[in-house]
């Protein structure tokens, strides 16, 4: 019998066997948004179902909000993918040989990421999170141009000396479990080492905490570890940029809160808190800053990306429940908000023909639907009430000024920071005098509402299930 | 049963002297067969591990190290860096003596902090983890000090060498070995197929400093 836990890996890693040979892109495209449908519906047969631990893999309530986000922001994606790719053919960016490859590489990559989410094995969990990440950097590069090849090599070389870091500090977290578990398997298994958290080696622990945290924080795009990622974003496909921001950044940070929940279960060992907390408020305040000079709209974002993962590691790194749920909130708020905004950019830049912010100005003159829904996204992303993110800061910083009030004024600083400039850059792009060509937006809208609309009804209402269902992660966390 | 840890010891330590010959190549055919002593080297210490330690698993993980790093990587940069013609000299970001100088203190820092750390585990373990360290620390120096896009390859590779030797240390570590081995394969495929020969398309060297004009947000 074959369970969903092995479906939302299963799937992706057929399908991208099976793209491969599918001619033609209209085909490919609307078979990969199927295969993400069905994708998204062995996630959400995964929420509705019971917890596992199994030998490879483990499903708990913790990893299923990491798995619900994924495959849904992967679904969305796929749509919103299927009618932005044509355009990129039409326009000669790429050759239909191309776009097979991409359909086959999206769903390798969700694979990839879906595995490292279910393995219950370090090493399984890392194997996962490579290959997502080598397969980003194919797909960073796809377009050709040497400021894509450019941003993949960089992105490659400090991907790899991330991937070897942390694959250093998963030896030395199996050293560490040895005393306790013995050789062989039960020490790279997740679940029997965090019951033995204990008993672990306090010191080469800590070795091991500071090596995935720099090797998976590269990931994660921490400062100063941050620099592949501006440029990864901005030259990759738009749909890419979505899932970069959306989701694989995500998948890094779960690895490291798996380790992180190792480390806070060795009392002797270091305090993994204060370490998170300085690289979140150092990342946050530097991209603030950084997002006053940016003249390319997709590095405007990813810029923003880093400041939003510095606000999460931030209120990961505080700890508690309540931080914990602020940070688990923040994190499905934004992989939300900021795929949608890619969503729209990627509108802006079919339909202004450039992601140069200074070409691209009078949107509301030129296509008011599109500034309506981009100006709603870029507020909610700014933490504006109603939406889902205002919720969740005000979360993170009530619950940070309760513990410590001086320490809250330093993210509050870093986001009225970003919130300037990007209302700043916001202002231009929608008013002022239109310049430039205005093409007809041919990508659909649909997947951008819809994260606004989900964005939206978190904001105002959060349904106590839902409530129930991250108090119980956030608990998990410790 | 000590005399297994001399071997094993004494082959770590040539592969640390090979990641300091590394540093110090002016010619880019030196470092690459420097590059391939140390993966020969690693192949050996690996199968000497596979064979005192009676895990015959792991000589697949050898036989890999011999054949694809020490032999068809640098065999296919040679080729390819002798058929570019250009670019035959090491480009370097710092001089061989400060560059040297770092990676002796960088050994030092590996050997004092997993001395100091692992101080619970036994006495070999450590000290090959160490040894480890320190190749994969000189493997990461070698890329941030070397600029043309070949050397950088090899730093990586260098210093995937070092994490197959801390893997192989790490006594009944499963599955790790294997598919370590299988990352490099799929690394190194990806370097050749998707880099070298795409930088070259694109600008006819395969100097990062050419990379650096095009970077994009001084357009």
């Amino acid at each position: 019998m074959i369970h969903a836990y092995q479906l939302v890996v299963l799937i992706p890693y057929a399908a991208a066997l099976i793209l491969v040979a599918v001619p033609g892109y209209r085909v490919g495209a609307t078979a990969n948004v199927i295969v993400s449908a069905a994708t998204f519906a062995a996630g959400l047969w995964l929420v509705a179902g019971e917890s596992i631990v199994g030998d490879y893999a483990i499903v708990d309530e913790f990893n299923i909000v990491f798995i619900a986000i994924n495959t849904l922001v992967g679904f969305t994606t796929a749509l919103f993918s299927a009618s932005y790719i044509g355009h990129e053919i039409e326009t000669g960016r790429l050759s239909p040989s191309f776009v097979r490859f991409y359909h086959a590489m999206f769903q390798a990559m969700m694979g990839s990421m879906n595995l490292a989410l279910i393995a219950n094995n370090i090493g399984v969990m890392w194997v996962g999170l490579e290959l997502a990440t080598l397969i980003t950097v194919v797909m960073v590069g796809l377009y050709r141009t040497p400021q894509a090849i450019e941003a993949a090599w960089k992105y490659f070389i400090l991907a790899s000396v991330g991937i070897s870091l942390a694959f250093f500090g998963t030896i030395l977290i199996y050293l560490a479990g040895q005393p306790a578990l013995g050789e062989g398997m039960p020490a790279m298994t997740w679940s029997l080492l965090q019951a033995a958290a204990a008993r672990m080696d306090p010191a080469i622990l800590d070795l091991a905490f500071i090596f995935l945290l720099i090797g998976y924080g590269t990931k994660v795009g921490l400062a100063p570890l941050h620099a592949w990622l501006p440029d990864a974003h901005a030259e990759g496909p738009t749909p890419i940029s979505a899932v970069l921001s959306g989701l694989l950044l995500n998948v890094a940070l779960y690895a490291l809160l798996r380790f992180k929940m190792l480390v806070a279960g060795q009392p002797a060992a270091l305090d993994p808190g204060p370490v998170m907390v300085v690289m979140g408020l150092v990342s946050l305040i530097f991209a603030a800053f950084m997002l006053y000079q940016r003249r390319d709209i997709k590095r405007l974002f990813a810029y923003s990306s880093i400041e939003h993962m510095g606000l999460i590691v931030f209120a990961f790194g505080m700890g508690g429940p309540l931080a914990n749920f602020a940070g688990l909130l923040h994190m499905a708020m934004h992989s939300l908000t900021k795929s949608g905004i890619f969503f729209a950019v990627g509108h802006i830049a079919q339909a202004k023909g450039t992601q140069r912010i200074a070409e691209i100005r009078g949107l509301s003159v030129t296509h008011p639907r599109l500034a309506v829904v981009f100006a709603l996204a870029v507020l909610a992303i700014c933490g504006m009430p109603p939406f889902g993110v205002f919720a969740s800061e005000f979360l993170i910083l009530t619950t940070t000024f309760a513990r410590e009030p001086w320490l809250a004024l330093l993210p509050a600083f870093g986001l009225l920071v970003g919130f300037g400039a990007l209302l700043m850059r916001l202002q231009g792009t929608i008013f002022g005098e239109p310049v430039g060509p205005a093409h007809r937006v041919e990508a659909s809208s649909v997947p951008m509402v819809l994260h606004l609309l989900l964005v939206l009804a978190a904001g105002i209402f959060l349904p106590p299930l839902l409530v129930a269902w991250f108090q119980r992660a956030a608990e998990l966390l410790g | 049963m000590s005399q297994a840890y001399e071997i094993s010891h004494l082959l770590a330590g040539v592969m640390l002297v090979t990641s300091f010959a590394l540093l110090y190549q002016e010619r880019v055919a030196a470092v690459l067969n420097a590059f391939a002593a140390q993966s020969i080297t690693l192949a050996l210490a690996v199968a000497w591990s596979a064979w005192s330690d009676n895990r015959p698993d792991l000589f697949i993980t050898a036989l890999i190290a011999l054949t694809l790093k020490g032999i068809v990587i640098p065999v296919a940069l040679h080729r390819t860096v002798a058929r570019l013609g250009i670019h035959r000299e090491v480009e370097k970001v710092v001089g061989v003596g400060v560059a040297l100088m770092v990676g002796l203190a960088l050994t030092g820092l590996a050997q004092a902090l997993v001395l100091k750390v692992a101080a619970g585990m036994a006495s070999h373990a450590r000290e090959e983890l160490a040894l480890a360290l320190a190749i994969i620390l000189l493997g990461f120096l070698m890329m941030i000090v070397r600029r043309n896009a070949v050397t950088q390859v090899v730093g990586f590779m260098s210093m995937e060498n070092g994490l197959i030797l801390a893997a192989t240390g790490a006594r009944g570590m499963p599955l790790v070995v294997e598919v370590s081995v299988a990352f490099s394969v799929l690394i190194s495929l990806f370097v050749f197929a998707v880099f070298v020969f795409r930088i070259r398309e694109r600008f006819d060297t395969v100097d990062l400093e050419a990379l650096d004009r095009m970077r994009g947000d001084r357009r």
